[in-house]
């Protein structure tokens, strides 16, 4: 979009330091430019509206208080106008012209937004939505991961857009990071498309925004905006096989002979299950169960022991292990950086 | 100048007989203002429900991690707040409306078919009893009671048996489909009335707004609730018989129930909204002391919305990667509709323009109507545009526009339209007192919860969340929004006690309290079952005025 017809340049002093990771995902504070460009539509959008608002409230207030029955007026009847056809058609010309500008002006950043080619150099990732996480995949990279999308910061002079292919394996859910680009759906039985350019590094928060089951409220997203080596340091790092920790052998064990690996991926062990989330890398990831909890040793024995104390209604079962089982899991998963 | 009439039986007489008898006559009864009344106060009764599902939802999100409702509960609360909203309080309510008044306006004794109107009220009871009746049975004969939780639009493949087994999907299914079957059975009704049982002299460019929008939104219900029912019937096999026309794990199509759904849900909303528009059409001249400003602009107005809303149903798709040229062809056919609705606002505002304004209850509403109606078109325009609509869409700034469009603007005009209509319905006048404190805690409360709805949406909080992170910055607008729901709660508790007390001691009414144009006002109130003693002969659009005026027919004037 460097060259492209929409998008505003950042204002000088917008996010000097990157963001913070608590912070709200205001529609007003884009930093990709697809939702710079919605941003730029939105306030033409709004000037507008204000504008006939205060023209039409204005009209009406005065015309409530100036035309008030007042006492005295008594029972007269005021004077009976019909209608008039040039104020009519005034008020209907005037309306269909201020609808065919919005109309332009919205069908260009239409196809700005969504006409964007990929250039080949792009980096492609497939976000596949589940009941209730994120599956992330960079086909190209060879990385698998979950609830965090991981991306390159884009400098508007040398544009490193990411582009993001949406899937679904069971319902239909929706990609929504306000601060990147408006949401697009992912729908089973069908591809979408969008598009990301963040100039900031930082992390960018969102959530699934269409209801997809009982824990919808429970479906969030974290964008991770990295300078461009930090990026590549974290895709060697992804691209490591799991480390084979001796010293928790014994729950590595356990985690190979339980049901875990039916659900669960562990790269370079036999687990290889596909319905849950990619756990190569759990502990570089920030949150667990897709943001219900923090990443942290109590939270995940706790998760493992009892995931629907948690997150009511999760898919993943109560494994019903014993005290000394679940320490020994968590020390395993605790290795897997 | 009325036409009186006496009624079958003296007070006294009637007040002895026993309430089955009472009850019996209501139940078999074929009389348009009883199943008008009816369909109204079921209507309201279902209001009452929805509302307190609206009052556990606000509670449970005042403050982010609260544990008042479960998950699942608050996803089958919001289901049936919707449903409920939609097909058992604001159908009904318009309905009812149109049952009462069309055939009173237009100088007939009925509707053209007066069993096929008791057989579709009963429909639609019975359709809200089955909905509710999950809350027990949802998941079966064996299971727990539950009811559905797949939102009111049921978007598939939620709805398939993978994702929500057990029957209360098809609750959800059965209920709206029995209640579509009801509501095309009076849209025929009144389609037919109107265009056959004209009284004489009422001639089409003589009948009143409030019928024309009637007429209106009934040819539309027509376009629109056949092709809702056969989808329900196809999830209906998918379910069932192991059909595959939503089941995406088959080679279903998810997007295609989308279709279906919006092309009936969105002109859904005019069919609910042109009734109110024709509400505040009659109540702002009455008022205002003036001739309705443009009636053949407003008029058309109404029919092209109905014509262009037939064409828009896929701005509720935008996010569903339909493509540019249907996203733009749609953000198009949506702005257009703002063109007629806009005509119909300055008719209005140039009707009381000049006149002199009785600020009575029933004008009070209209009033909050115009402004929060503004508000509601407004953002709609927003809306319409696709690229803010992708950020906006399925946000609480949704949330915040249909409810200015339902609550602001449609509920208002209904309230208008209770208290305008109620001296006629049960020949007492409501309190002005009661009904200035209905009227100013409704406006606050409701403002205070939907307005402040904007900002989550456009601070990224989506809507359907049973909950949401501390660390949003959305917990102070939750907290006001929450805030407004017990004024609004008092409201109509207020209102409840209005209608109550006015019932038995409010001031009689009269044939006609607001000194109105329109033939309803020409019988007694409330009016015998025939309607009229003989059936007033229609001079012009305000045949009340001519009588008035013999000096000054309008006749001369259209």
């Amino acid at each position: 979009m460097d060259q492209g017809p929409i998008g505003t340049e950042l204002a000088a002093g917008d996010h000097p330091q990157g963001v913070p990771t608590a912070q709200t995902p205001s529609i007003f504070d884009p930093v990709s430019s697809p939702a710079l460009a919605i941003r730029e539509l939105s306030f033409v959008v709004l000037g507008l509206s204000a504008v006939i608002f205060v023209v039409v409230a204005g009209v009406a207030a005065y015309t409530l208080v100036r035309f008030r029955n007042r006492p005295g007026d008594g029972r007269r009847e005021p004077p009976q106008v019909y209608g008039s056809t040039q104020i009519e058609l005034a008020w209907t010309v005037v309306p269909f012209l201020i609808v065919m500008v919005l109309f332009l002006v919205t069908a260009r950043y239409i196809y700005g937004i969504e006409g964007r080619a990929m250039p080949s150099d792009a980096l492609e990732v497939t976000v596949v939505g589940n009941q209730w996480w994120w599956e992330i995949r960079y086909p190209r990279l060879g990385i698998v991961t979950a609830n965090e999308l991981h991306v390159p910061v884009s400098d508007p002079a040398r544009p490193a857009p990411t582009f993001i292919t949406l899937q679904s394996v069971d319902v239909i859910h929706s990609f929504w990071v306000p601060q990147l680009a408006g949401k697009m759906d992912l729908i089973p039985n069908k591809t979408n498309r969008m598009w990301i350019d963040p100039r900031v590094p930082g992390t960018y928060v969102g959530q699934c925004a269409e209801y997809c089951g009982t824990q919808h409220a429970w479906m969030l997203l974290e964008v991770i905006v990295h300078p461009r080596d930090e990026f590549d340091r974290w895709v060697a790092a992804q691209q490591t096989p799991a480390v084979a920790d001796p010293a928790a052998r014994a729950g590595r064990e356990l985690f190979l002979s339980l049901s875990c690996i039916n659900c669960h991926t562990v790269r370079g062990t036999p687990a290889n299950g596909v319905f849950g989330p990619d756990l190569t890398h759990l502990m570089s990831r920030r949150t667990i169960a897709a943001g219900a909890a923090r990443n942290t040793p109590e939270a995940l024995r706790a998760w493992v022991d009892a995931p629907g104390a948690i997150k009511p209604g999760v898919l993943m079962p109560a494994m019903k292990l014993a005290k000394s089982e679940l320490d020994s899991l968590t020390t395993y998963l605790l290795t897997l950086r | 100048m009325s036409v009186l009439s006496p009624t079958l039986m003296s007070p006294e007489a009637a007040a002895r007989r026993p309430w089955l008898e009472h009850a019996h006559d209501w139940v078999v009864t074929v009389d348009h203002k009883r199943l008008g009344i009816m369909y109204v106060v079921s209507g309201l009764v279902f209001f009452v429900v929805a509302g307190i599902e609206a009052t556990l939802m606000r509670l449970q999100l005042a403050w982010p991690g609260l544990h008042i409702v479960p998950p699942e509960t608050f996803n089958r609360l919001f289901t049936m707040h919707g449903t409920s909203m939609v097909f058992l309080v604001g159908i009904p309510i318009v309905f009812g409306f149109g049952n009462y008044l069309v055939p009173l306006m237009i100088g007939a004794r009925d509707l053209a078919f007066p069993r096929l109107n008791a057989f579709g009220f009963w429909m639609f009871l019975f359709a809200g009893l089955l909905l509710h009746w999950s809350f027990i049975g949802g998941e079966g004969l064996s299971g727990s009671g539950s009811a559905p939780a797949v939102g009111w639009f049921a978007y598939a493949p939620l709805t398939s048996r993978a994702f929500t087994p057990g029957n209360a999907t098809d609750y959800w299914n059965l209920a709206v489909f029995i209640a579509g079957v009801g509501t095309i059975g009076t849209a025929i009704n009144i389609v037919a009335t109107t265009l056959t049982m004209r009284g004489p002299g009422m001639t089409l460019g003589r009948m009143p707004i409030f019928v024309w929008t009637m007429v209106t939104v009934s040819a539309m219900t027509l376009f629109i609730l056949p092709p809702l029912s056969a989808a329900q019937i196809m999830l209906l096999l998918d379910r069932f018989l192991g059909a595959h026309f939503f089941d995406t794990q088959a080679g279903g199509s998810a997007v295609m129930w989308q279709h279906f759904f919006w092309f009936f849900g969105h002109p859904e909303v005019y069919v609910l909204m042109l009734p109110g528009f024709g509400f505040v059409s009659e109540i702002i001249p009455v008022f205002s002391r003036k001739v309705i400003f443009g009636y053949a602009t407003l008029v058309a107005a109404t029919v092209s919305i109905g014509g262009v809303a037939l064409s828009t149903w896929a701005h509720h798709m935008f996010v569903v990667g339909m493509g540019t040229g249907l996203n733009a062809v749609f953000a198009l056919s949506t702005m257009l509709i703002a063109v007629p609705t806009g005509i119909k606002i300055f008719n209005w505002l140039a009707t009381m323009y000049g006149g002199r304004i009785r600020f009575r209850t029933p004008m009070l509403f209209c009033c909050a109507f115009l402004f929060q109606f503004l508000c509601a078109g407004l953002t709609g325009v927003m809306l319409s545009v696709a690229p803010f609509d992708w950020q906006l869409s399925d946000s609480y700034f949704v949330v915040a526009h249909f409810h200015f469009v339902l609550i602001g603007g449609l509920l208002f005009a209904i309230f208008a339209a209770i208290y305008y209509w109620f001296p006629k319905v049960t020949g007492r006048m409501l309190s002005e007192r009661l009904g200035r404190w209905h009227f100013w805690l409704l406006v606050v409360g409701f403002n205070l919860t939907f307005l402040t709805m904007h900002g989550q949406g456009v601070l990224g909080m989506p809507r359907r969340i049973y909950t949401y992170p501390a660390d949003r910055g959305w917990e102070m607008w939750n907290l006001v929004t929450t805030l407004g729901v017990p004024l609004q709660i008092v409201a109509v508790l207020i209102f409840a006690v209005n209608v109550a007390v006015s019932l038995r001691r409010g001031e009689r009414a009269g044939d006609d309290p607001w000194d109105a144009w329109t033939l309803e006002w020409a019988t007694s109130s409330p009016p015998p079952e025939y309607n009229f003693e003989t059936i007033p002969v229609t001079t012009s659009r305000r045949p009340l005025w001519d009588m008035k005026h013999p000096d000054d027919p309008d006749g001369p004037h259209e």
